[in-house]
């Protein structure tokens, strides 16, 4: 019986539990090693300079170009259009459901979007491409199959429940004084929002902007079926794109020999792709914990 | 007097209601358009058949048994692994430097893109290892991708059990495992298995990860144990709907109303388990 | 003066929440089958102190501890004590009631069963539920939540719970506090059925209280014992300027 032994089982359950806090450790230290050796001899073989600021990223067919600027701009533009779409509605929605919901209201609407947030990203993938281009195609006829356009919506729709659900969080974090501040001195609930509960929450929705930029950068299925497949150094949303996910798709979905410059060409773009992901969510998820602190003291 | 000031408060309130109600025209929309389009093609037989090519021909059956087998094998593998961590964190770690990085670590980990697991996965489980496009070499590297929201999660819930509980079985003389694993662990359960649940409804829905490490689209047999090749749910419908055939694309929403469902049953039984032990908070 | 054998007996002992002193130097002796009761005002120490006698200080980060505390005449810091073991004899009830998110049955066995009880288990529930006179409101219920009985129900449970592991001393933390009158009152009676058995040291606010229910009473004010003696001697006849201004409510 394990209780008869308490004391011994009592140090090895924490040397056990120990252990396993270790698979963690190992899985940051391999991300960042693995990406790090492979992008190192990608760069013995490219030089930085070329793969940061060339503009023409054709890595798969004679003659080869690593300027990997095509695909940063391919994924701004499905960042910016994303936050674009998803920033005012997102909001909107905080706000009606902070501010002016009635309860019930409240406790349906934020579990039906939720389902949004559950949604896997392949199922937004075909969403666009068969619901959202079309549409977009009617509207614009000059749209190509593949877009910029829909994929950014697309992305918006999956980081809508994130951003709502964080300003939300923000707007009912506030301390309930500072809203009664605002309607004892006659304001209409459009100015306690605008000029005391925003500004108060800002700390707070910048970082779930930023969060939101970082989950839109690593979006891979839906922007790879929406927004194409040809790195384009444009700014016309009604063109096709790559983003630097879907050009990793592209590259694991061909026949590419292990080792060869191609195959070394993913995880350089993987490494930048981490490296701006892991920025943002650092400076993201400090000023969630900052502004709390501040909100609560 | 103020009629401005009452006009643009309207304006501004309808404004924010016409906003949420289109996030939920959206959700609307999108569930009805994949039940529109899927539904015709979706059968029983649909559910036996093997892929093909010929949309008419083509099914989800092997789709189907990797989704599960892989769903297994992940819960096997991460659910150990995470709420060990959070046992930890939560009731062994004093708040001092090393523990507060490994928190950061965690919350940095749940950030990582899906791909750049993939990416590990592929050089790690499938070249180092030499696990090739195994069940094994996708599960592990989804246990991955889902260990910190398991891990959050029930750091979560074991952080929700109220302290009194606690002092309560020290006060009985017990030693800190039995205070934990008897008292503490059982309080939490509810918590952590929604965690749990949440976690492996992102393992079953994740593409990326499992195209990176070479999760075929094209599996005309039944995956028999962890060491076979596989193809799952979703990797099966990005197959499909990435191709040009209109026909292929009334498939690949046949193949999502499938993965929706067993999504929404999923979350389902999280909900019920939450409410069924709301009591006790 | 008495002569028996202090089953707990601190000397000197100092205890600090980082750099903010809690307890200055308090020597005293507690002796068996008595109620002893600690008054003084709120931060005066008192639950500081108890929480000492079975080492529930010990999770407190930052804390400091020094001077000697003996547990039948074992010097309860020394480095190859165990608290555990300590705990096993020393048991404890808190402010509010805290029974386990468990059965009542369940909430009675778990101590034993983790140290290893050899007896009937069923028997052992009965006679520690007689005890702590709640047997006859949940015997028909036994495997019922303990969460469904009243505040004062389950805070009775928790002195069960703490009989069934056949202590020697029993510290009470305020047991009372989160009670209604009438809970009150038969907690307090059953305090004075257990003190033939048990030693009790209560922690109480309440100086009705420890006037009703203790034999002996211990007034602590910011840190330092003031006064100490029999109960009805220190009520009624106190020595010290401070205690008398306490107890008849000039502060506090």
């Amino acid at each position: 019986m394990l209780h008869k032994h308490a004391k011994f089982v009592d140090v090895s359950f924490k040397g056990l539990l120990w252990l396993c806090i270790g698979a963690t450790l190992t899985t940051t230290t391999l991300v960042v090693v693995i990406l790090g050796t492979e992008a190192y001899h990608f760069f013995s073989l490219v030089p930085i300079t070329e793969f940061l600021f060339g503009t023409h990223w054709e890595p798969l067919i004679e003659p080869r170009s690593f300027g990997v600027l095509p695909l940063v701009c391919g994924t701004g533009m499905i960042v910016l259009g994303s936050i674009a779409f998803a920033l005012p509605i997102g909001l909107g929605i905080a706000t009606y459901l902070s501010e002016f919901a009635p309860n019930w209201v409240r406790s349906t609407i934020k579990p039906t979007l939720e389902i949004l947030a559950g949604i896997p990203t392949v199922v937004y993938g075909y969403f666009a491409l068969t619901f959202i281009t079309p549409i977009l195609r009617s509207l614009f006829p000059e749209t190509e199959i593949f877009n910029a356009a829909s994929g950014a919506i697309v992305v918006g729709i999956m980081i809508l429940p994130m951003i709502s659900s964080l300003c939300d969080d923000a707007f009912r974090g506030l301390p309930s004084s500072l809203r009664e501040g605002g309607y004892a001195l006659g304001a209409t609930p459009y100015e306690v929002v605008t000029r005391v509960v925003l500004p108060a929450a800002g700390g707070r929705i910048g970082a779930a902007v930023i969060l939101a930029v970082s989950r839109a950068i690593g979006e891979t299925m839906a922007v790879t079926l929406a927004a194409g497949a040809s790195p384009n150094l444009t700014a016309n949303p009604f063109e096709s794109i790559q983003t630097m996910t879907a050009y990793i798709v592209q590259v694991s979905l061909g026949d590419t020999p292990v080792g060869g410059v191609e195959y070394l060409t993913c995880f350089a773009v993987a490494g930048l792709l981490f490296t701006i992901t892991f920025i943002m969510n650092v400076i993201g998820s400090q000023l969630l914990l900052k502004t709390q602190w501040q909100s609560r003291s | 007097m103020n009629t401005w000031r009452y006009r643009r408060q309207a304006l501004f309130l309808w404004m924010c209601r016409a906003l949420t109600l289109l996030a939920l025209i959206i959700l609307g929309s999108l569930i009805l358009h994949i039940a529109k389009e899927g539904v015709s093609t979706l059968s029983l037989d649909f559910l036996h058949r093997f892929p093909s090519r010929f949309p008419h021909k083509a099914g989800l059956k092997s789709a189907l048994y990797g989704t599960l087998w892989i769903m297994c094998l992940t819960a096997l593998i991460a659910v150990p692994f995470g709420i060990a961590t959070a046992i930890y964190l939560e009731e062994y770690s004093t708040k001092n430097r090393f523990s507060r990085w490994i928190q950061i670590n965690i919350t940095n980990l749940a950030g990582i893109p899906s791909i750049v697991y993939g990416l590990l996965g592929l050089t790690v489980f499938v070249r180092y290892l030499n696990m090739g496009q195994s069940l094994w070499a996708g599960a592990l590297t989804l246990s991955l991708l889902v260990l910190p929201i398991i891990v959050i999660a029930s750091q979560e819930a074991i952080r929700a059990v109220p302290n009194p509980i606690r002092e309560a079985g020290y006060a009985l003389g017990a030693h800190p495992w039995q205070v934990i694993l008897c008292q503490v662990v059982p309080a939490a359960l509810p918590g952590i298995m929604t965690g749990v649940i949440l976690a492996l409804s992102r393992a079953i829905g994740e593409s990326a990860p499992l195209i990176m490490i070479g999760a075929l689209s094209y599996v005309a047999f039944v995956p028999e144990g962890p060491g076979d090749a596989f193809t799952v749910l979703p990797v099966q419908i990005f197959n499909w709907a990435s191709r040009p055939q209109v026909s292929f694309h009334a498939i690949a929403a046949s193949g999502i109303i499938v993965l929706l469902c067993v999504l929404f049953t999923m979350n389902l039984i999280a909900v019920l388990i939450r409410h069924k032990f709301q009591r006790y908070k | 003066m008495n002569q028996e054998a202090p089953i707990l007996k601190t000397e000197g002992l100092k205890i600090s929440y980082g750099s903010t002193p809690a307890i200055n130097g308090i020597s005293i002796e507690i002796r068996p089958n008595r109620v002893t009761a600690v008054i003084g005002p709120s931060g005066c120490g008192k639950s500081t102190l108890l929480r000492t006698f079975n080492r529930m200080n010990d999770f407190i980060p930052n804390i400091k501890t020094e001077g000697q505390v003996w547990f039948r005449g074992q010097n309860m810091f020394h480095p190859k004590v165990d608290p555990v073991n300590i705990r096993k004899h020393v048991g404890m009830v808190f402010q509010r009631p805290n029974p386990f998110p468990k059965s009542i049955y369940k909430n009675i066995t778990w101590g034993p069963t983790i140290h290893s009880y050899a007896g009937n288990l069923d028997e052992l529930v009965e006679k520690s539920l007689k005890r702590a006179a709640l047997w006859d409101e949940v015997k028909s219920r036994l495997h019922d939540s303990a969460f469904d009985l009243s505040g004062g129900q389950q805070q009775r449970l928790c002195i069960a719970r703490t009989i069934a592991m056949n202590p020697d001393v029993i510290l009470m933390d305020e047991p009372c506090s989160a009670l209604d009158p009438k809970a009150t009152a038969r907690i307090e009676d059953l305090i004075g059925e257990l003190r033939s058995r048990y030693t009790i040291v209560i922690v109480t606010h309440n100086m009705q209280q420890a006037a009703r229910i203790s034999d002996e009473t211990l007034f602590l004010y910011e840190g330092n014992l003031i006064e100490s003696g029999k109960t009805k001697a220190l009520f009624t006849n106190p020595t010290k300027q401070q205690t008398e201004d306490y107890i008849t409510g000039r502060f506090g």
